[in-house]
C-alpha cells in the first residue's frame, strides 16, 4: 500500500497479530487437574480490501472459526488489532464489573458486520416465523417501520432466491438449502459492509452447496460485498476466494491469490492438504502423488516448539524444531511462514 | 441371475417404513454385486437410500419402523434376508463387517478397546485371554495406531477421531471378513486424515483380497477409491458402472449434474457451478413417474408418469432414463 494511503484504498478491514485464548481444564483426576489457557489464534494478521473475499482454510481446530469470531469481537482477543474501516474494534469494549462488554460503538458497528453460520438448522429460532426473524435486525437498528419493513423483507427473500410469499413460513417447513438462504437473507438485511461466512456450505448436500456457491458469488458481485469465507473445503473457497489463506495449530502458514495458493503452493502443508483433497476425476486420481501426512495436528494445549508444523513435516530441518518461522514474502502477495520452503 | 465370483449379490432389495406420511420406499428395487478384492461405491445425497440399503441387508434396521426388507441378498449360498437373527449374527462381524461414519456411536464409552477388540475374537472365533490380546494388539499396530500395546487399555474418549476410525476398522478387519461395508468412513474426519484412512481400507483390502462396499456422498472419495460405482436417487440406483466409465460418459443427467456441482481444486476461481435446481426428494412425497423429473433439465413427458427402465448401455455401464445424456 503507498504512503500516501486515502480512506478508499485503505483495507476494510485489517487484522494484526490477533491472538484469542480460552480458559480449560486439563488433567483428569482431582490432584492433577488445573486451569490452563490455550491460544487457539495465535499471531494471525491479514487484511481483507474492499470488496474483496479472502478464503480462511485449514483443517479442524486450525482457529479458523475462532479467528471470524475474534474479527466480528464475538471473542475478545487477548492482544492484536482488528481495525474496521479504520476504527480499533478491539479497543471498543468496556470493563463491566469483572468482565467486558461491548462498548456503544461497538454495538452501533454491528450493523456493519454481520456472520452467516454453519448449521441452517441450529441458527434460526424455530418458533419464529422468516418474517419475524428478518424483522429483528432491522427493527433492534430502528430500520424501516410497518409496511416499509414487509416490503424490505420480501425484497431480501427474492435476493436470495426465495419465494417472498413464504414469509409467514416457520424455519422447519423449509430444506437445508432453503434455510441456508434464509440465514444469508438475514445477513444481508441491515445492508452490511463486511460479512464472515463460517463454513456456510458445510452441512448441506452437494447438489445445494453448488447453489450456495453461486449464490454467495452472485451476492458478492450485485451488492460488492466484502466476504470472509471460512470453510475446510479448499476446492469450495478457491472458487469464491480472491486470495486464500491457510492456517494450521492457530497460525497462517501461507497467504497468495487463490490461483498462486493451489499452483505455486510453497508450504509443505499447503502442499499435503491440496493433494489431500480428492478430486472427482478416477484418471487424475490414479495419476495423483498424493502426500500422506504422518501423524496428526498435535494438540493446542501443548504445541511443539519452532514450527507448529515440524511434527509431521516431510521437510524438517533441525532449526525448525526451536525456530519459529516468521511470515516473509517469496513473491508478490505471496507469504509463507516456513524456514525450507 | 448373480455373476459367478461375486461374494455378495444383491436384488430387487426394498426396504419400506411405515410414517406420519404413510408408507415411505427409502430402498426401492436396488440390485448391485460384490466381487472378491472390488470396490464398489454407492454415491448419493440425503435421502437417496445408500445408507438403508447397506443397514438393510446386513439385517441392522430397526423394525419397526422398517418392514422385513423384500428382494434377495445371497451371501455363501444363503439368502441372508431369509436367515435367523442368530445366523446373521454368526456372520455379521465376521464373514460381512461394517464400519460407520462416526465411531463414538458404535464404540461402546464404558468398556476399554481391549475389550471390545478381544469379545469379537471370543464370539467368532473362539479365541480368548493372551491370545486374542496378542491378536488385537497386532490388528492395531497393523491400522497405524502407534503404541498398541498401551493405548488397547484405554477408553474411546481418549483417541481422537482419526484413531477411533482406525479403531473401528481394527474391529472390523480382526476376523479377515470377506465383506466390508463402509458407510462414510471419512466423513467426518479432516482431509489430511482421510487421506490415511482411505490408503490403509486400500492397503488391507489389496493384502487380504476383501470385497469393500464403500458409501459416501463424495464424489472425490468415489473418483479415487473405488472400481465400480453406483449412483443412488431416491431409493433406486440410477447408473451403474465401471468408476472410469461413468465419471468420463455420465448418462444419467442426475450423475452428470452432481459432477458438474462439485468444485474442483483446479476449476478456476469465480466460475458459475452448474447446480442442479431443486432440492433433495423427499421421499415421503415423491412425485409420479421419474422423481429426478422435477429437478432434470431434460425431462420429458413420458418422465412424469413411468418410471424408467434400466438399460444396458454397454456390458457393464447401465442407467436408468427415458433421455440420456448424449455419450460425450
Amino acid at each position: 500500500m503507498s504512503s500516501d494511503e486515502t480512506a478508499s484504498e485503505r483495507p476494510l478491514l485489517d487484522v494484526h497479530d490477533l491472538e484469542i485464548r480460552f480458559p480449560v481444564t486439563v488433567g483428569e483426576g482431582w490432584l492433577t487437574r488445573h486451569r490452563q489457557e490455550v491460544r487457539a489464534v495465535d499471531g494471525v494478521s491479514f487484511s481483507v480490501r474492499r470488496g474483496e473475499t479472502l478464503g480462511l482454510v485449514g483443517e479442524s481446530g486450525c482457529g479458523k472459526s475462532t479467528t471470524g469470531r475474534g474479527v466480528l469481537q464475538l471473542l475478545r482477543p487477548a492482544r492484536g488489532e482488528v481495525m474496521f474501516d479504520g476504527l480499533p474494534l478491539h479497543d471498543l469494549w468496556v470493563r463491566r464489573g469483572r468482565s467486558w462488554a461491548w462498548g456503544p460503538e461497538l454495538r452501533a458497528l454491528r450493523r456493519r458486520m454481520q456472520m452467516i453460520f454453519q448449521d441452517p438448522f441450529a441458527s434460526l429460532n424455530p418458533r419464529m416465523t422468516v418474517e419475524a426473524i428478518l424483522a429483528e435486525p432491522l427493527r433492534n437498528f430502528g430500520l424501516a417501520d410497518g409496511s416499509d419493513r414487509r416490503a424490505r423483507i420480501q425484497s431480501l427473500l427474492e435476493t436470495v432466491g426465495l419465494d417472498p410469499r413464504m414469509i409467514r413460513r416457520y424455519p422447519h417447513e423449509f430444506s437445508g438449502g432453503q434455510r441456508q438462504r434464509i440465514g444469508i437473507a438475514r445477513a444481508l438485511a441491515l445492508g452490511p459492509d463486511l460479512i464472515v461466512a463460517d463454513e456456510p456450505i458445510s452441512a448441506l448436500d452437494v447438489s445445494i452447496q453448488a447453489q450456495i456457491l453461486n449464490l454467495l458469488q452472485q451476492l458478492r458481485r450485485d451488492l460488492g460485498l466484502t466476504m470472509l469465507f471460512i470453510a475446510h473445503d479448499l476446492a469450495a473457497v478457491r472458487l469464491v476466494s480472491d486470495r486464500i489463506a491457510v492456517m494450521y495449530l492457530g497460525r497462517i502458514v501461507e497467504l497468495a491469490d487463490a490461483v498462486t495458493i493451489v499452483a505455486a503452493a510453497r508450504h509443505p502443508y499447503t502442499q499435503a492438504l491440496i493433494s489431500a483433497v480428492p478430486a472427482p476425476d478416477p484418471v487424475a486420481e490414479q495419476t495423483r502423488q498424493r502426500i500422506v501426512l504422518e501423524g496428526e495436528v498435535p494438540s493446542p494445549l501443548n504445541p511443539p516448539a519452532g514450527c507448529p508444523f515440524h511434527t509431521r513435516c516431510p521437510l524438517r530441518e533441525e532449526r525448525c524444531r526451536h525456530e519459529v518461522p516468521v511470515l516473509r514474502e517469496v513473491a508478490r502477495g505471496h507469504t509463507v511462514a516456513c524456514h525450507v520452503a | 441371475m448373480s455373476e459367478p465370483e461375486a461374494v455378495v449379490s444383491v436384488s430387487d432389495l426394498r426396504t419400506y417404513f411405515h410414517s406420519d406420511d404413510g408408507i415411505v420406499k427409502a430402498v426401492d428395487g436396488v440390485s448391485f454385486s460384490v466381487r472378491r478384492g472390488e470396490t464398489l461405491g454407492i454415491v448419493g445425497e440425503s435421502g437417496s437410500g445408500k445408507s438403508v440399503a447397506c443397514l438393510s441387508l446386513l439385517g441392522l434396521v430397526a423394525r419397526p419402523p422398517a418392514f422385513h426388507p423384500s428382494g434377495e441378498v445371497w451371501y455363501g449360498g444363503r439368502d441372508l434376508l431369509r436367515c435367523s437373527e442368530r445366523e446373521l449374527e454368526a456372520i455379521r462381524g465376521d464373514r460381512l463387517a461394517m464400519i460407520f461414519q462416526d465411531p463414538l456411536t458404535s464404540l461402546n464409552p464404558y468398556l476399554r478397546i481391549s475389550r471390545q477388540l478381544t469379545e469379537v475374537l471370543e464370539v467368532h472365533k473362539g479365541t480368548s485371554g493372551a491370545e486374542a490380546r496378542r491378536a488385537a494388539i497386532a490388528m492395531l499396530e497393523r491400522v497405524g495406531i502407534p503404541d498398541a500395546d498401551r493405548r488397547i487399555d484405554q477408553y474411546p474418549h481418549q483417541f481422537s477421531g482419526g484413531m477411533r476410525q482406525r479403531v473401528m476398522i481394527a474391529m472390523a478387519l480382526l476376523c479377515q471378513p470377506e465383506v466390508l461395508f463402509a458407510d462414510e468412513p471419512t466423513t467426518a474426519l479432516d482431509v489430511t486424515i482421510q487421506a490415511q484412512i482411505l490408503e490403509l481400507i486400500a492397503d488391507l483390502q489389496r493384502s487380504a483380497g476383501t470385497a469393500v462396499v464403500l458409501v459416501t456422498h463424495d464424489l472425490g472419495v468415489v473418483a479415487g477409491s473405488t472400481d465400480r460405482v453406483a449412483v443412488m436417487y431416491a431409493g433406486r440406483i440410477v447408473e451403474t458402472g465401471p468408476t472410469a466409465e461413468v465419471f468420463a460418459c455420465p448418462r444419467h443427467p442426475y450423475t452428470r449434474g452432481l459432477l458438474a456441482s462439485t468444485p474442483r481444486i483446479d476449476t478456476p476461481p469465480g466460475s458459475h457451478l452448474e447446480a442442479i435446481p431443486g432440492m433433495p426428494p423427499d421421499l415421503g412425497h415423491l412425485p409420479a413417474g421419474c422423481p429426478f423429473h422435477v429437478r432434470c433439465s431434460r425431462s420429458i413427458d413420458r418422465c412424469r408418469s413411468e418410471y424408467p427402465p434400466f438399460t444396458r448401455l454397454s456390458a457393464t455401464h447401465a442407467a436408468a432414463c427415458w433421455n440420456m445424456e448424449e455419450p460425450s
